[in-house]
């Protein structure tokens, strides 16, 4: 199985439509359950990535190629270090998604489960393809299943929501395939390495206008997603329309696929261009952290509030990715698994209050505490890693992100940092109103508190975000080697920046980062090691 | 008597045109002795016409060539374009069954009519000689005029024919007009002999003047800007089997031809047409996609996405190399298929008398009658240009090999154009799907001949996006039959 291990964990789930499809629609009970166990199945399966995988290798594992559509386009898929652990947070949201819906979806319940698992595999593709084509293939295979998700089973103004969704989506990604093809015309190839390594060692060489073009081609398609401020107005709604399921999907995994794209293509592709871009796309990322926090902050609304939160904590991914500092791209990446756990938790509670009360207002709850002291300290749990309080996951990747940010920038440091401030403001406050006090509406009296089965979701949930949170250098050690060879592609041919002022900041750093817990040992070792380099003239 | 060898050669690579009429012919001989209700007997006799027609085909790829001394020219390229067109009729033939019984049209002619049309886009395929060109142009053309107006009772059918038959009619004319000045020009009208003329004196005046008017009366048939006006009315009134024709195998076929006097005659003014095209392709794609937005009725909606095709289409034309005829004839391949199927799932949707076309009328279709809705979705997700279908690769390839002749911008204006269309094909994914079902309508079964001409379209449809390999690289083959520069 080991050399086919990224087809299968791709096409899996695609296995479980016709056998869903071979049951009668109401068949309710056998659909869950066969959608459970292949999301299972299939992530169990996942996990034999990570026990296979190599740690120190940089390069990419589990390679498959084969030529497809003549020998230009083919079927070239592997991980690294930077996507292995996105794979598994995909396949480990789905069947939480699926266990999560187990109750509230009742019309059209095989097409939902058929929806989610199409999407799995699409989210999969994407973050295994290693072909533009391929690529691009799953990317745009992504957007009509969530479609359907949001449309079909979504809230009130689902259609809306769902055309705006895909409409922006696409107008993004169809400037990205123009450049894909352009990339194809130029050095004759969709293979990403293949063309990485050309214009590495400059067999072909991009103008620097047209660098910049194509690397805003691509850009514009993974903002849209991330999403970057002002791209983000599709965000609130989407999200908030989508089915928790959808949500859950969305914010846990479909904004990675943005991030991701980011790192994976437009940073290794045009690194001249993306140092170039780099100032103007912090300052978009750190007004998306303090106007998404600001805007959460005021919503009345809890799942709109919890999708704010996304609009700012994807800016920290953004802004620790353009940073170009080692240690703030592997926050980077760490905060885009965090942040899929952490909202993906909160959007889950939230979609069990949604059952009870079936509203979102939070006017329309306080004191939830009193009857549902479990659900709700669960929701706090997801709230605490939101925000990101030591040792829970969210904590390992803003800081990482930010200490990075700070070393070659301290005031976009400065500036991030508000936002994680803000995060404990609107966080905390809506927990408050919501769970704590006195009961201010009737009905909430005697609401149930958390079933069995949503006990195992949330539980299943706050043991990964506590994981994540202290055993964070199981994950950091396998990202490191492909992020600093990341880094390095970045770097090379560029004048390395290394004109600190002489009074540098960050030597005033070095005593709080040998004080760090030592959950981030690889981090902090290279830290010291720029460090040493820094301060020795 | 002995027939001799060169005539035999010359009959065997017209064998698809030979088939086709001698089965037209054959169906007008039958239909007086068939009485009304055996007139369904000659619809299955010109679907074995289109077949056999396709078998023909296969006996003129063992031995291409000239005939008819140079007029014709069965190369591969010809070979390519035959089977989308036949492919295309056949599927409208099988379509068009239970429509014409459901509308009480059962008639032995139209068959017939469909067999001599395609008879005449073969001959456009093939035609190696303007003259040759324009006989098959007016074949196909006088065929369409009737089977647009075909619902007779209907005034909007009547309105199409006619609207069809005086606007094509000046189209021919000018195309002829353009002959004539291409042949004072150039003292030929073979497309090869023009181009070795011109590769020693570069056209100039009269020739381009001509090429203009041909320009107009195959732009005119591909239904592209400024030439459209017709289109949108014409594709509406006709019963729709017949629409699903006529947006697909004439502008196969006129596209072909197209390809031939522009690549090959015209081959060396590239330069001069390069503009035009350029021009004409923006202006179809925004017309087709901005008109489309607006539309209500489902049919018409449509009619204004394949202009939009056309402009796409065009975008590869523009970029003047083999691997611009390659991506043509592969989007026209694709292009076919979902087209044909998105107007036959109209065909069925539309029920008698054609009064359910509007995209409202489709409300919950999804949840009432899952698999057409779901194939339905599917030729609209091709139209769109979806990944995993061959409207994705058609405009890949088209884009491909556009950007390879650097036309950046053009290809930037289409890419943008294709998000807009994406608006008005979701309107009827989000009608079938997101809203609630009509409590009125009450489905009906599929007819199995419609059933088959469905499943052919979408499994095409499938293949084509998901491997291509195979039809591409019969379409670079074409492609390399035409020695483009």
């Amino acid at each position: 199985m080991q050399p086919h291990l990224l087809t299968v964990i791709t096409f899996l789930p695609l296995l479980g439509v016709p056998a869903l499809l071979l049951l009668r629609s109401e068949d309710h009970t056998w659909i869950r359950r066969i959608a459970l166990a292949v999301s299972l199945a299939e992530f169990v399966i996942s996990l034999f990535l990570v026990r296979g995988f190599v740690t120190a290798n940089p390069h990419y594992q589990f390679e498959e190629i084969h030529n497809w559509i003549g020998s230009a386009i083919r079927y070239h898929m592997g991980v690294d270090g930077i996507s292995l652990f996105l794979v598994i947070l995909t396949t480990f949201l789905v069947p939480i998604s699926i266990l999560a819906s187990w109750n509230d979806i009742h019309e059209k319940v095989k097409g939902f489960f058929i929806a989610l698992l199409v999407i799995e595999t699409a989210m999969i593709g994407v973050f295994v393809s290693l072909d533009l084509f391929l690529f691009f293939f799953f990317w745009e295979l992504t957007l009509i299943p969530m479609y359907f998700l949001i449309g079909i089973w979504g809230h009130d103004r689902r259609i809306y929501a769902a055309v705006k969704f895909i409409l922006y989506t696409m107008l993004g990604s169809i400037l990205m395939l123009v450049a894909i093809l352009w990339l194809y015309n130029v050095t004759g190839s969709f293979d990403f390495p293949e063309i990485q390594a050309k214009l590495h060692a400059g067999i072909v060489s991009l103008p620097s206008r047209t660098e910049m073009l194509l690397f805003c081609a691509f850009f514009l398609a993974f903002a849209i997603k991330v999403p970057l401020f002002p791209l983000h107005t599709w965000l609130p709604d989407a999200h908030t329309e989508a089915p928790t399921a959808g949500s859950v999907i969305l914010a846990g995994v479909m904004l990675k696929l943005g991030t991701y794209g980011i790192l994976r293509f437009c940073l290794p592709l045009f690194p001249d261009a993306a140092h170039r871009a780099a100032p103007v796309i912090a300052v978009l990322a750190i007004i998306g952290i303090v106007y998404g926090a600001l805007v959460a902050t005021i919503q009345t609304d809890l799942k709109r509030l919890v999708a704010y939160t996304s609009v700012s904590h994807l800016g920290f991914v953004v802004l620790g990715i353009f940073a170009f500092s080692a240690i703030s791209i592997q926050g980077a990446v760490y905060q885009m698994l965090g942040h899929g756990i952490s909202t993906g938790a909160l959007f889950l509670g939230v979609g069990m209050l949604y059952d009870r009360r079936h509203t979102f207002e939070i006017k329309q709850f306080g004191g939830l505490a009193t009857p549902m002291p479990v659900l709700m300290s669960f929701f706090l749990f997801a709230c605490l890693s939101s925000l990101a309080l030591p040792l829970l996951n969210g904590f390992v990747g803003e800081f990482l992100i930010l200490i990075g940010v700070f070393q070659e920038h301290h005031a976009w440091a400065s500036w991030a940092a508000s936002g994680a401030v803000l995060s404990a403001i609107y966080l905390l406050w809506a927990y408050q109103r919501v769970a704590l006090g006195e009961i201010t509406v009737e009905k909430n009296r005697t609401l149930p508190d958390a079933s069995p089965r949503e006990r195992v979701i949330l539980g299943s949930m706050a043991v990964v975000i506590l994981f994540m949170g202290i055993a964070s250098p199981l994950f950091t050690r396998r990202m490191e080697p492909s992020t600093n060879l990341l880094l390095e592609q970045v770097n090379s041919g560029r004048p390395q920046d290394v004109k600190l002022p002489a009074k540098s900041p960050v030597t005033k750093l070095a005593p709080v980062i040998e004080t760090l817990p030592s959950t981030l040992p690889p981090a902090n070792a290279s830290l010291v090691k720029i460090e040493a380099r820094r301060v020795q003239p | 008597m002995q027939i001799p060898a060169d005539q035999l050669a010359n009959l065997h690579r017209l064998a698809p045109e030979v088939v086709l009429c001698v089965f037209g012919i054959l169906i007008m001989v039958v239909d007086p002795f068939m009485g009304a209700a055996r007139q369904r007997v000659l619809a299955y006799l010109g679907l074995i016409g289109t077949l056999g027609a396709l078998a023909a085909v296969k006996l003129v790829a063992d031995d291409p060539g000239l005939a008819y001394s140079g007029l014709i020219n069965s190369d591969t390229f010809s070979i390519f374009v035959h089977v989308v067109v036949i492919g295309a009729a056949a599927l409208a033939i099988l379509g068009s069954v239970n429509y014409l019984d459901d509308e009480g049209l059962q008639r032995g002619e139209y068959y017939a009519l469909v067999l001599f049309a395609t008879a005449g886009m073969g001959i456009l395929a093939g035609a190696n000689e303007l003259v040759t060109a324009f006989v098959g142009l007016e074949m196909s053309s006088i065929a369409t005029y009737i089977l647009a107006g075909f619902r007779r009772r209907a005034l909007a059918s009547n309105e199409a024919s006619l609207k069809y038959f005086i606007l094509g009619s000046f189209a021919t004319a000018f195309f002829l007009y353009g002959i004539a000045m291409v042949y004072g020009a150039t003292g030929t009208t073979r497309v090869d002999s023009i181009a070795a003329f011109f590769q020693s004196t570069p056209p100039a005046g009269l020739a381009i003047l001509g090429l203009a008017l041909m320009f107009v009366g195959l732009g005119f048939k591909v239904v592209a800007a400024p030439f459209q006006i017709y289109g949108p009315d014409v594709y509406q009134g006709a019963p729709t089997p017949v629409t699903a024709l006529l947006a697909s195998a004439p502008k196969v076929a006129a596209f072909a031809v197209m390809i031939r006097i522009f690549y090959v005659a015209f081959g060396t003014a590239g330069d001069v047409w390069f503009w035009a095209i350029w021009i004409s392709a923006v202006l179809t794609m925004c017309i087709g996609n901005f008109a489309a937005l607006v539309q209500t009725n489902a049919k018409r909606m449509l009619a204004y996405s394949s202009i939009a095709h056309a402009g796409y289409i065009l975008v590869a034309f523009a970029a003047g190399t083999d691997l611009g005829v390659a991506a043509i004839l592969f989007y026209l391949a694709a292009y076919a298929l979902m087209k044909v199927g998105a107007f036959l799932v109209l065909t069925h949707l539309g029920q008698t008398g054609e009064k359910r076309l509007e995209i409202k009328d489709y409300a919950g279709l999804g949840s009432k009658q899952p698999i057409l809705a779901a194939c339905f979705t599917l030729f609209l997700l091709s139209l769109l240009g979806l990944p995993a279908t061959g409207g994705f690769l058609g405009k890949f390839f088209a884009f491909q090999a556009a950007l390879d002749s650097r036309v950046v911008w053009l290809v930037v204006i289409a890419a943008i154009n294709s998000v807009v269309g994406a608006y008005y094909y979701l309107r009827v994914i989000v009608a079938m799907y997101f809203w609630e079902p009509d409590k009125d309508y009450i489905p009906t079964a599929v007819a199995p001949a419609l059933t088959v001409a469905l499943t052919i379209c979408a499994i095409g449809t499938l293949y084509l996006g998901i491997l291509p390999a195979r039809v591409l690289s019969l379409a670079k083959a074409a492609a390399d039959s035409l020695s483009v520069r």
